[in-house]
């Protein structure tokens, strides 16, 4: 892995962060409190010169997610204890891409603190920051990259006044050594000591400088995570590990196709009398179950008989959906070119794909008659609270939302259903309760990425590609929890989307995600939905429609660079349209030895990206020769094998380098699973897959051998989003290098969907029995 | 209700459950040791991985009426204690490689990637691509290649 400092880059933005001066917040307290704004605070103290018009093309999603955050002016702050520990709150969900480890690096940094001493917790709601408390669209280290930064630098210059006071010294003589303010002298005070020396007697406004690039020991360094050990010893607390008092386990019976509804419970007294079970009733998604174990809840769920009324899609099977997605095709349009272009067509299809985490939807609440509070995972806490509060007939203050460390989140954690469930049950059994969803629950009754076609028509002349069509038709996106206020909040604002609110969240959405990153001529891009928001229960992937719109364009390039006949690499490099897209696509053609001899029906595949202020390039190595692609495991899906990955990116800067890796990795294997694998059959108004043993997300044996991750050095000087970046190029590459081994473009993803891999599990009872022969797959 | 009894990380305990509630759910809500994570209950996921006298297995799919009163049940949090440390060779390897994402399954995991070392052992073999290929426990954050790296790292000391 490639990572060393930036060294000066003239006129890069972010080279001036040193010798600007910003503004932040000393509170009142016992002890030293050092706040910034997100958003607007965390700008230049000198008046900011007007930037000039900006280029449609910089509004991507986190511009507008940074501007949406603006106008909320509120404060995060960072809290040096008297016990010399230091502790931050993040307005952030933790889901395993590494913001926790993130923000301990930038307050280390400024603060000159040790690692291990930081302590980052994740905020409870706070309604007051409005916006600012979503964690999605890869922006967390985007927004929160100078904000903590400047906290952190505040918080240093008040123990380093405090220590002068206590030293009879100049701050300019004193040092700030790793929780330590030393005197020239050796004299030395910890920050503990001086906490308090250091706090605010009042509230007030103070001016900082932040550290230059220069001089960073921590920042941009590659560090481990800060809760690898609770990790790895099983301490990490998830929401169904909390004790709180009395909370028993719940789950819900649920109906037999999508968003099915209760007609009556006809033997609720009967179960109620089961071992173990305390409570059932009826709640708006199914029957709610509670009793002493999961286990006894899942055997009542079994024993439940419940009349169904329909859902909303009964009846319907994958191909009657795609058969409305064909007949809301925007049409391409005749290209006005020389009729002596040619032409290259491609329509592709993207079946449905479950977003869900390994660690199924929880949520634990406690509601009262004047009061709630519930704990979950949460990725919009504040929307949670406020539909908690509406839902109850409480006020927002009373009901408080607690946010806790996720299994995975993938997007899926925008969404509070299962807190508004938990919240229901609880109110209508008058007891706490610790609300699970089983697999099967995620798989049939889960948010689901919808099933779209893109269709793709270039025409050609000679050496230059005169135009590129893009029309994505898609099953409709539910963008309302959680996108929708900012979104709607800015669209009208940002040009080129003047138009104001008749474009829905999902065409703003479109508009600022997608690109083609080649210089081809008149390139149009343009999303038509089916269907309402809340037909299917949807919600976006990791990525949300990169993975297909660009795996849809990456192909066809490689079918106009052989009507030109390029090599892929080649033709990349002569197009791409961006010196960053060019440096990483160079990269890992180059590590990759991009073009060596490979043996029949094995191929590389070569693609590029360029989203969230970073570039990304991937090379990828399949093998779809019989012996691997029929090798068996035991109730596996094994099918063609990407046996090697490389994998270049330049996010503009790289605060955590090793964690950067850690994401690449994961969205290659979201992207395998998407090309290959992983997708929900619809049939009769139920998805047929029921758990992991249906759904086929990439394992062990879908695994590449080698996969190699370089970390351009740093371009921009400020840090892009890593959390998503990884999977679009992931997927194209593999489905370009699957079309390479073996002649074919495939069309329909993943490439498995024809073929049903599995006996589909009975959804009268909705949950399968738990197995009782575990003791004979010991190894 | 029926007694049941049984070693859980080299202490004798005893619940009061019906005989056919599965391991899982004694270990994780009547003794509150909550290292084996539920993913699935249906014995595909593996991420409530423990050991039943040292060998891999999942509770999730043994009633607790199967186990005796002599079976030791070793869990995440009672990995170490077998290797009379604070922390078992594979954790470390894990910590080695910053494996971790979000950390779910990494119990599981771990349980998984020392019998996994074992078994290949005892075959007369030191574990390789093809046992690696073999580990079914599902990680979503997708950090297998960490995971194979560690187990072969966690296996030298081991």
């Amino acid at each position: 892995m490639e990572q060393r400092r930036s060294p000066h880059v003239e006129g890069s933005a972010g080279q001036d962060i040193g010798r600007r001066r910003f503004l932040g917040y000393l509170l009142a307290g016992p002890t030293l409190v050092a706040a910034a704004q997100l958003g607007a605070g965390a700008e230049s103290a000198e008046a900011a010169v007007p930037s000039p018009p900006e280029p449609a093309e910089v509004y991507d999603l986190n511009d507008l997610l940074t501007l949406a955050a603006t106008p909320t002016s509120n404060l995060i702050a960072v809290v040096v204890h008297p016990d010399g520990t230091v502790s931050f709150d993040m307005p952030r969900a933790e889901s395993g891409q590494g913001i926790t480890t993130m923000a301990a690096m930038l307050i280390a940094e400024e603060l000159d603190l040790p690692l291990e001493k930081i302590n980052v917790t994740l905020a409870d709601a706070r309604p007051e920051l409005v916006w600012n408390q979503l964690t999605g669209g890869s922006n967390t280290t985007i927004s929160m990259y100078t904000p903590i930064r400047v906290a952190a630098a505040i918080a240093k210059g008040q123990l380093l006044q405090a220590a002068a006071m206590k030293l009879d010294e100049t701050v300019t003589r004193l040092t700030p050594h790793l929780g330590f303010i030393q005197a020239p002298d050796g004299r030395k005070l910890s920050y503990g000591e001086l906490a308090q020396a250091a706090a605010g007697r009042e509230t007030k406004q103070v001016e900082t400088d932040l550290k230059p690039e220069s001089e960073f020991s921590v920042i941009g360094t590659p560090r481990n995570r800060i809760d690898a050990l609770e990790a790895v010893t099983g301490r990490k607390k998830y929401a169904m590990d909390l004790d709180v008092e009395g909370a028993l386990p719940t789950m819900v019976c649920r109906p037999p196709t999508i968003k099915g509804t209760v007609r009556s419970v006809n033997n609720a007294a009967e179960v109620r009398q089961m071992p173990g079970i305390t409570d059932v009733v009826a709640i708006s998604t199914g029957v709610a179950v509670r009793g002493r174990t999961f286990g006894q809840c899942i055997s009542a769920i079994r024993a439940l008989d419940v009349s169904w009324g329909p859902g909303t899609v009964d009846d319907m099977s994958d191909e009657d959906v795609l058969a409305d997605i064909r007949k809301a095709e925007i049409p391409l349009a005749v290209p006005d070119v020389d009729p002596l272009a040619e032409t290259v067509e491609g329509e592709f299809t993207f079946h449905f794909r479950n977003n869900a985490a390994l660690e199924p939807q929880t949520a634990v609440a406690d509601v009262r008659s004047d009061s709630a509070e519930v704990w979950a995972p949460l990725q919009s806490p504040i929307l949670c609270q406020e539909l908690l509060a509406k839902q109850l007939g409480l006020s927002v203050n009373a009901v408080t939302v607690h946010v806790e460390q996720a299994g995975g989140a993938f997007g899926r954690r925008f969404f509070s259903d299962p807190v508004i469930e938990a919240a229901e049950a609880s109110q209508k059994m008058g007891k706490r309760v610790k609300l699970m969803w089983h697999r099967v629950d995620e798989c049939r009754q889960g948010r689901t990425h919808p099933m779209c076609t893109s269709r793709i028509r270039a025409s050609l002349l000679d050496d230059n590609v005169l135009t590129f069509e893009q029309r994505h038709t898609s099953v409709a996106t539910d963008y309302t929890m959680g996108f929708g206020e900012v979104i709607t909040s800015m669209a009208g604002k940002i040009p080129p989307l003047g138009q104001g609110n008749e474009l829905g969240y999902s065409n703003t959405i479109f508009a600022t995600t997608v690109n083609v990153p080649y210089k081809f001529g008149a390139v149009t891009q343009l999303l038509n939905e089916i269907y309402e928001y809340d037909t299917f229960p949807s919600g976006s992937n990791r990525n949300l429609v990169n993975p297909d719109v660009r795996t849809a364009q990456e192909l066809i390039v490689d079918r106009i660079a052989a009507k030109m006949g390029k090599d892929p690499y080649r033709f990349r490099k002569e197009f791409a349209d961006d010196e960053r897209v060019l440096a990483v696509l160079d990269k890992v053609a180059e590590v990759g030895e991009w073009g060596r001899e490979m043996p029949a029906n094995t191929a590389q595949g070569i693609t590029v990206h360029k989203e969230y202020k970073g570039a990304i390039a991937t090379l990828v190595e399949i093998d779809c020769r019989p012996e691997t692609v029929n090798r068996k495991i035991r109730n596996a899906v094994t099918g063609p094998r990407v046996t090697k990955a490389v994998v270049a990116v330049d996010p503009g800067f790289a605060v955590n380098p090793r964690g950067l890796e850690a994401q690449m990795q994961g969205g290659l294997m979201d992207g395998i699973a998407q090309a290959l694998t992983s997708s929900l059959h619809l049939r009769d108004g139920v998805f047929l897959e029921g758990s992991w043993d249906n759904y086929f997300y990439t394992r062990q044996w879908n695994t590449p051998f080698d996969v190699q991750i370089v970390v351009m050095p740093p371009t921009t000087g400020e840090p892009g989003g890593a959390g998503e970046l990884g999977v679009p190029s992931a997927m194209a590459s593999v489905a370009c290098a699957y079309a390479r081994a073996t002649g074919t473009m495939p069309t329909s993803f993943p490439i498995n969907h024809g073929t049903l891999s599995f006996d589909p599990k009975p959804t009268v009872p909705p949950l399968p029995p738990s197995p009782t022969d575990g003791l004979q797959h010991t190894y | 209700m029926p007694e049941h009894t049984f070693k859980l990380n080299g202490k004798q305990v005893t619940v009061d459950v019906e005989d056919d509630v599965r391991l899982l759910w004694v270990i994780r809500d009547i003794l509150e040791v909550y290292g084996p994570k539920y993913g699935c209950g249906i014995n595909v996921c593996k991420a409530c991985t423990c050991h039943i006298n040292g060998k891999a297995f999942n509770p999730c799919s043994v009633r607790v009426a199967d186990i005796e009163p002599d079976d030791e049940i070793t869990t995440i949090e009672g990995l170490p204690g077998t290797v009379g440390k604070d922390l078992h060779p594979m954790q470390e390897a894990w910590l080695e490689h910053d494996v971790a994402q979000c950390g779910y399954c990494q119990p599981g995991q771990i349980m998984a990637a020392v019998a996994k070392v074992r078994q290949a052992r005892a075959e007369g073999h030191e574990v390789g691509d093809a046992d690696l290929d073999e580990i079914r426990n599902i990680c979503r954050c997708g950090t297998y290649n960490r995971i194979r790296e560690a187990v072969r790292t966690g296996a030298e000391h081991m």
